[in-house]
């Protein structure tokens, strides 16, 4: 008897989950039969979540065709599956670098900006960047900085000079810092901290760089994190940690006290959407770039993301609390942060050999 | 018999597809060079790895007799419990299992973190607390809590099939407790303890999901290098397939040596 019971009971649980995620299905909305696969960062397109709009399913209401969205949590990773062709997907937003490495190793499509005819809602200032100095390839999504955010309540106020990284090498607060965990981002920081370009490739400086970071150890005491930086933060684990300037409001949300600042020399990215040439349906890909560029949508996904629009037109309408010199630096402070550019191989070799000789270092 | 060996085919497709042929691709990846020259350049860089080959192999060693000394006298109360509470304790230990293995490793952070639930109890009692997170032990701890129950399953199937009678005839023949599980019970369980030491041991050789995030990134396991090698930002894919290979075989080496020492390891196992 309990045999059934139980048998019962499972059968149940297995229908309603299975009716979870096969009863979401939207009714109602004509589909064309086409579909597209987007593949983009996690948490960075306004899903729907506390009342906001789900651009994708939106998309899907006025145009007939499916979203597949999927997510990557680093531009390499995006670009190792697309590389060895185990992921065919429409539209990709990956980062400055990776787009010009893309470029260069024929991996992106032209875009037809006849089919994007919202374009014109980018900045002038953001058509042509270097990454894409034809601006043929990308169209820029969000863009923002490198930053380091700390909890006001027990970081004295002393110790935080915004005109300096030195607050990620205060041994004050060892074990309480935290840094990036990808070589990439980890040296940049050391590298705005010496002053020396974000794009070396001369390995004195890198190796100077290096030692920088080596003396950082102590301090971090194993506190290498990608994302988890966010969640570390928020909950207090953390003190002080580098990360994106456009999540400092969603960590206020939960912890107040979290403030940030930009320091010198450091490094501001542009997330732009690209289609690879692995793409299967390029028409219904430039759609959904196109529907990304509309003020309506751009401005949903803007304020759900809070990273910086590209888009004056979205900027105007944020709450002023988004739209600071924290998330919108001034010109002459971008004029002294620097964008990431591709590597050579031989330096991204060698960053590699460094960074596990610094992990090596820190256990 | 023979006839219906058809009956097989599609597993058979499946290995092919699925096992033979990536195994095949990672052999042939590891001894190429980027053009697909032959070359054994690959294997030669091995070395520089064995740190964290060494190190991964010692903490998969650890966290294998952990569940095992964890796992087998909770299979054997397990398979000697009467139905109902067999059923109770089986679900209890499935529970877990529904949630996402990420999830479940995540939930580790937050309980071992500095300012985790352990650290906040331990506050509220007026003791020290602990560091705990990225440490070595958090890494064991993720593994034995992820895969203790590959070891408590294949034990407990084996156990629950030792018939009651053979309890009853060792009584007889004026076994005690004891003696009935040194001498009746783990003979017979042996092939389960087998099958869960292997199934716990090599998912721990080549974590790197659980290093990750209780080791804090410091902590690499050999697991975390080859995902470096090929989703990093220097992709090396041949000498990734190299590090693959070698793992698979220390991995058979080790599964070689431990069955055929198994025996007297264990009856020491049990006596404590």
């Amino acid at each position: 008897m309990k045999k059934i019971v139980s048998l019962v009971i499972s059968a149940a649980m297995l229908l309603s989950a299975l009716c979870v995620t096969g009863c979401a299905k939207d009714e109602g909305v004509p589909m064309t039969g086409e579909e597209i696969y987007v593949y983009n960062w996690g948490e960075y397109i306004s899903n729907g979540d506390d009342g906001s709009l789900d651009t994708n399913k939106q998309f899907e209401k006025e145009t007939g065709i499916k979203v597949h969205y999927l997510n990557f949590s680093s531009n390499e990773e995006m670009y190792a599956k697309i590389k060895s062709g185990s992921m065919t997907v429409d539209v990709i937003i990956p980062s400055d670098y990776m787009i010009s490495q893309m470029i260069r190793e024929n991996m992106l499509e032209k875009l037809d900006f006849n089919n994007i005819p919202n374009f014109e809602n980018i900045d002038e200032k953001f058509r042509k960047p270097a990454f894409d100095p034809t601006g043929e390839y990308s169209v820029p999504y969000t863009w923002g900085c490198t930053a380091i955010f700390y909890d006001s309540r027990y970081v004295d106020a002393a110790d935080v000079d915004e005109n300096s990284w030195d607050l990620l090498w205060n041994e004050k607060y060892a074990g309480k810092v935290l840094m990036f965990n990808n070589q990439r981002d980890a040296f940049g920081v050391a590298e705005a901290k010496l002053g020396y370009s974000l794009n070396s490739e001369n390995q004195e400086e890198l190796e100077a760089c290096y030692q920088e970071l080596v003396k950082q150890v102590p301090v971090v005491k194993g506190g290498y994190y990608g994302d988890e930086i966010f969640d570390k933060m928020e909950s207090g684990e953390a003190l002080i940690a580098p990360y994106y300037n456009g999540d400092l409001l969603m960590l206020q949300e939960s912890n107040e006290y979290i403030k940030g600042y930009i320091p010198p020399h450091a490094n501001t990215f542009i997330d732009s959407m690209c289609i690879p040439t692995c793409c299967q349906n390029k028409s219904a890909a430039e759609k959904y770039i196109d529907f990304m560029c509309r003020e309506d949508i751009a401005l949903a996904n803007t304020e759900y993301i809070g990273y910086a629009s590209p888009m004056s037109c979205v900027v105007e309408q944020l709450d002023e609390e988004a739209t600071g010199a924290f998330f919108y630096p001034s010109d002459e402070k971008l004029a002294e942060c620097e964008v990431f550019y591709v590597l050579s191989d031989e330096t991204n070799a060698f960053l590699s050999q460094k960074w596990e000789d610094l992990m090596n270092q820190s256990k | 018999m023979k006839k219906d060996s058809w009956v097989a085919s599609p597993f058979m497709v499946w290995v092919i597809v699925f096992t033979v042929v990536p195994l095949g691709m990672v052999c042939w990846y590891a001894f190429t060079d980027a053009s697909g020259a032959f070359t054994l350049d690959n294997i030669a860089k091995i070395g520089t790895y064995w740190n964290y080959l060494k190190d991964s192999l010692v903490m998969g060693v650890v966290a294998t007799v952990f569940c095992l000394l964890l796992g087998y006298p909770l299979a054997y109360i397990m398979s000697r419990a009467s139905w109902a509470a067999q059923q109770t304790m089986m679900m209890l230990l499935m529970l877990p299992q529904w949630m996402n293995f990420l999830l479940r490793t995540y939930a580790w952070m937050t309980i071992l973190e500095n300012n985790g639930l352990i650290n906040h109890l331990l506050e509220s009692v007026g003791m020290e607390p602990l560091h705990m997170i990225n440490t070595k032990g958090a890494i064991i701890l993720g593994m034995v809590y992820n895969f203790l129950p590959y070891m408590i399953l294949p034990i407990y199937s084996v156990m629950e099939k030792i018939h009651v009678s053979l309890f009853e005839a060792a009584n007889d023949l004026g076994a005690d407790k004891l003696a009935t599980l040194r001498r009746v019970v783990f003979p017979l369980s042996l092939p389960g303890v087998i099958t869960g030491i292997t199934m716990v041991f090599v998912p721990s050789v080549s974590t790197f999901v659980i290093s990750k995030l209780l080791g804090g990134g410091s902590n690499m396991l050999i697991g975390d290098v080859i995902e470096r090698l090929f989703v990093g930002a220097a992709p090396n894919y041949n000498v990734g397939a190299a590090l693959s290979l070698v793992l698979m075989v220390l991995i058979l080496i080790s599964m070689a040596i431990m069955k055929k020492f198994d025996d007297g390891e264990e009856t020491g196992g049990l006596m404590m």
